[in-house]
C-alpha cells in the first residue's frame, strides 16, 4: 500500500455502544428487561406480599394499635355471616355484570371483527372507547341522574305510559328498589355500561385472529351457520371472552365508587375494604379482606383453564 | 354427465371482471387443473364451485344440477384449502372427523371412519396431535383426508402445495396423483406453476385475466399451444414473429420452438445448419445447460443443451462461441391467430 489510505471515520459514541450491545444480544436483553422486572418483582409482588404479611397481624381493638402477631383471626372473621354475605354478593354480582357483558359485547365485537375495515372499525373503535375518555365518577353520577325516579328512563316509562312495568320491576326482592338508582338492578346496570368496553376488545381481537378459511372449510365440510358459530367461532372466541371476563369480572370485585353511588347501599368488597382500612384504620383485616378478590381470580382462572377456555391461545 | 359446467359464467367485484364470460366442463373422475398467473380468475372458478362465492351471470352446474343459490353445506364438493384451514383448536381425529360430527354421524362410526382416513393418508399415529403439532406436509395430508371424509363427488385443491419445499412438494405430487386413482372422483386442482399442473393433470385449463386461454392435455398445451400467452406461461419458448417467422421457418403469423428441441454444435462451415450464433450467456442448470444465443441484433433464442454427464470442454460453449442450431421439422410449431 503505497497510497495513503482514507483515514477511517470514528464512529461516534452511539454507534460504538450500539456496536458493544448487537454484538451482546443478551446483556441488550437484560438492560431493555431489568426495569420492568424490578417494578414487577419488587414494586408489585413487594406489595403484594406486604399485603399478604399484614393480614396476619390483628387490630387491638381497645388501643386502636396493630398488633404484630401471627395469627389466622382475620381469615376466620371473613366467615362471619355478614363478612360472608358481602363476598358472596359481590362474587354473584361480578359473574352476572361479567354474563351481560360478554353477552352485549359478543354481537359488537363480532360486527366489527368481520364487517368492518378501515374507516368504518376506526369509528367503532373510537365509538368504543369514547366513554373512557371522560372520568369515570362523570360517567358514574350521570347515571345516577339517568337511574333517577325523576331521570330519563322514568321518564320514558311514564311518557309511555307503562310505568307499572317498571314499578313491577322495582319491585321483584333482592333486585328492586325504591328508584332505578336505588336498586340492585340499577347497580348492575351501570357495572356492564362501565365495564364493557374491556369486554369488547379482547373479543374483537380474538375474532379478527380467526381465518376466514377455517369458517368456509366448516361450511365446505357441511356445517350449517349455527354450527360453525358453535364449533369454531365460538371456541375460538373464548380466549378473548376468558380474557374480556377477568377484566369485568375483577373490576367488578374490586369497585367501590359504583355501589356507594348507585345502589340500595348494601355493601361490596371494595367498599368493605375501604373502610376498613380508611376509618376504622384496621389494616390487618382491610388487607385480609382484599386477598378474597385474589382468590377468586385464580379460582376462577382456574376454572376457566379446566374448560379450555385457554387451548385456542 | 360432466361433473362441472360452467355456461358463460362471469363474476365482477365492483368493476372488476375477475371471470369473464367462462365456459368448460369438467368430466367424471377427472383430474382437471385451472392454471394461470395470480389474478387470472382461477381460484374465483374454483370458489364459485364451492358456493363461497357465486357468479354474477351465468349459469354453473355440479353433476348436472343448476347451483345458483346452495350454499357450500349444501353441495357434495370439498375443497382443500391453500392454507389447510385445520382447526386450531381440535385435535387431528376431530379435524378429520368435522364432516361428519356435523351431519350427524355418531361417535364410534366417526371415528372408525377417521381411521381408516388416517391410514389412507399414511399416518395412523397422529390422531391425537393438533395441528400445530405437524409437519408442513402432515397438515396438507390431514387436511386432504378431512375434505375426503364426506366422500364428496367433486375435490377441490386451491394450490394445495405452494407452501411445501420442492422435495416435499414432487413427492405430494405423485401421492395425489395415486390418491386420485385411489378414490376416483374428480379433482379440481387450482395451480400457478406449469410443472405441477403438467405433472398431474389430464386436462389443464389455462386462465389469463378471467378468459380461458386453452383447455387441453398436457402435451396439447405444451407442444400445440393455441396462443402466445399459453406458449410462454407453460414452459420456456422461443416465440418468433412474422417476418422471423416467415424468414427463418417459413410460417405466416407466430411460430413457437422450445429450447429444447433445438440441437446446438459447433459452428462448421462444411456442415450446413439452419441457424448460427454466438453465445451470449450460458447457465448450468443441471439436466441441461441453458444457453442465450444471438442470431442477429433482433433475435436471441434459448436452447437447452441436455447434461449426459460426460460433456467434453469443446462440448460446453463458451460465451462469445460461435455455434450452429439445428432442429426437426417438428419441433416447429405454428400458433395460430396470432393473438397479442
Amino acid at each position: 500500500m503505497n497510497t495513503a489510505a482514507v483515514a477511517p471515520l470514528q464512529p461516534s459514541m452511539l454507534r460504538r455502544l450500539s456496536t458493544w450491545f448487537y454484538i451482546r444480544p443478551r446483556l441488550f436483553l437484560l438492560t431493555l428487561l431489568a426495569p420492568p422486572a424490578l417494578w414487577l418483582g419488587v414494586v408489585y409482588l413487594g406489595s403484594l406480599f406486604n399485603l399478604l404479611a399484614q393480614s396476619v397481624f390483628r387490630l387491638d381493638e381497645f388501643s386502636g394499635q396493630v398488633v404484630y402477631e401471627v395469627g389466622i383471626g382475620n381469615f376466620i372473621d371473613l366467615f362471619r355471616a355478614a363478612n360472608l354475605d358481602v363476598i358472596v354478593r359481590t362474587v354473584v354480582m361480578a359473574t352476572l355484570v361479567t354474563v351481560a357483558c360478554a353477552a352485549i359485547a359478543f354481537p359488537i365485537a363480532y360486527y366489527m371483527a368481520r364487517y368492518t375495515n378501515g374507516k368504518t372499525r376506526a369509528l367503532f373503535y373510537v365509538a368504543v372507547m369514547l366513554p373512557l375518555w371522560s372520568s369515570y365518577l362523570v360517567r358514574v353520577y350521570a347515571w345516577k341522574l339517568i337511574l333517577a325516579k325523576e331521570g330519563v328512563i322514568g321518564w320514558v316509562f311514564a311518557s309511555l305510559g307503562i310505568e307499572p312495568v317498571l314499578e313491577a320491576i322495582l319491585s321483584i326482592p333482592m333486585i328492586g328498589g325504591s328508584s332505578l338508582s336505588f336498586s340492585r338492578l340499577g347497580t348492575f346496570i351501570v357495572f356492564v355500561y362501565i365495564w364493557v368496553p374491556f369486554m369488547i376488545l379482547p373479543i374483537q381481537a380474538a375474532i379478527e385472529r380467526i381465518p376466514r378459511s377455517l369458517l368456509e372449510a366448516s361450511a365446505d365440510l357441511g356445517g350449517h351457520p349455527s354450527q360453525t358459530f358453535r364449533k369454531v367461532i365460538f371456541p375460538l372466541a373464548l380466549p378473548g371472552i376468558a380474557a374480556g371476563s377477568i377484566f369485568t369480572f375483577s373490576l367488578t370485585l374490586g369497585d367501590y365508587i359504583i355501589p356507594g353511588v348507585i345502589g340500595n347501599s348494601t355493601l361490596y368488597i371494595g367498599q368493605v375494604v375501604y373502610m376498613h382500612q380508611g376509618m376504622a384504620g384496621n389494616l390487618p383485616f382491610a388487607a385480609a379482606f382484599s386477598l378474597v378478590p385474589i382468590v377468586v381470580i385464580a379460582v376462577y382462572l382456574t376454572l376457566a383453564k379446566r374448560m379450555g377456555a385457554f387451548d385456542a391461545l | 354427465m360432466s361433473a362441472v359446467s360452467f355456461e358463460s359464467v362471469s363474476r365482477l367485484y365492483g368493476d372488476v371482471v375477475a371471470v369473464d364470460n367462462v365456459d368448460f366442463e369438467i368430466q367424471s373422475g377427472e383430474f382437471f387443473t385451472l392454471l394461470g398467473p395470480s389474478g387470472s380468475g382461477k381460484t374465483t372458478c374454483l370458489r364459485m364451485m364451492a358456493g363461497f362465492e357465486f357468479q354474477s351471470s351465468g349459469t354453473i352446474k355440479i353433476l348436472g344440477e343448476d347451483c345458483a343459490n346452495k350454499p357450500p353445506y349444501d353441495r357434495s364438493v370439498n375443497t382443500v384449502f391453500q392454507d389447510y384451514a385445520l382447526f386450531p383448536h381440535m385435535n387431528v381425529r376431530d379435524n378429520i372427523a368435522y364432516g361428519l360430527m356435523v351431519s350427524g354421524v355418531g361417535t364410534k362410526e366417526r371415528y372408525a371412519r377417521t381411521d381408516e382416513m388416517l391410514s389412507l393418508i399414511h399416518l395412523p399415529d397422529v390422531g391425537d396431535r393438533k395441528p400445530s403439532q405437524l409437519s408442513g406436509g402432515q397438515r396438507q395430508r390431514v387436511a386432504i383426508a378431512r375434505a375426503l371424509i364426506n366422500k364428496p363427488k367433486l375435490l377441490l385443491l386451491d394450490e394445495p402445495l405452494g407452501a411445501l419445499d420442492l422435495k416435499l412438494r414432487e413427492q405430494m405430487q405423485i401421492e395425489l396423483k395415486t390418491l386420485q386413482r385411489q378414490v376416483g372422483i374428480t379433482f379440481v386442482f387450482v395451480t400457478h406453476d406449469q410443472q405441477e399442473a403438467l405433472s398431474m393433470s389430464d386436462r389443464i385449463c389455462i386462465f389469463n385475466k378471467g378468459r380461458i386461454e386453452q383447455i387441453g392435455s398436457p402435451d396439447d398445451v405444451y407442444d400445440r399451444p393455441e396462443s402466445e400467452f399459453v406458449a410462454q406461461f407453460v414452459g420456456s419458448v422461443n416465440l418468433l414473429k412474422n417476418a422471423q417467422a416467415k424468414h427463418i421457418l417459413g410460417i405466416d403469423g407466430t411460430a413457437m420452438l422450445r429450447p429444447e428441441r433445438i440441437s446446438i454444435s459447433a459452428a462448421d462451415a462444411n456442415k450446413p445448419s439452419r441457424l448460427t450464433g454466438w453465445v451470449l450467456e450460458h447457465e448450468y442448470l443441471g439436466p441441461y445447460i441453458r444457453y442465450q444465443v444471438a442470431i442477429d441484433d433482433q433475435l436471441t433464442l434459448i436452447v437447452n443443451q441436455p447434461n449426459p454427464g460426460h460433456l467434453s470442454a469443446e462440448e460446453r460453449f463458451a460465451r462469445d462461441t460461435r455455434v450452429s442450431l439445428d432442429w426437426d421439422d417438428t419441433a416447429v410449431h405454428a400458433i395460430q391467430g396470432g393473438k397479442k
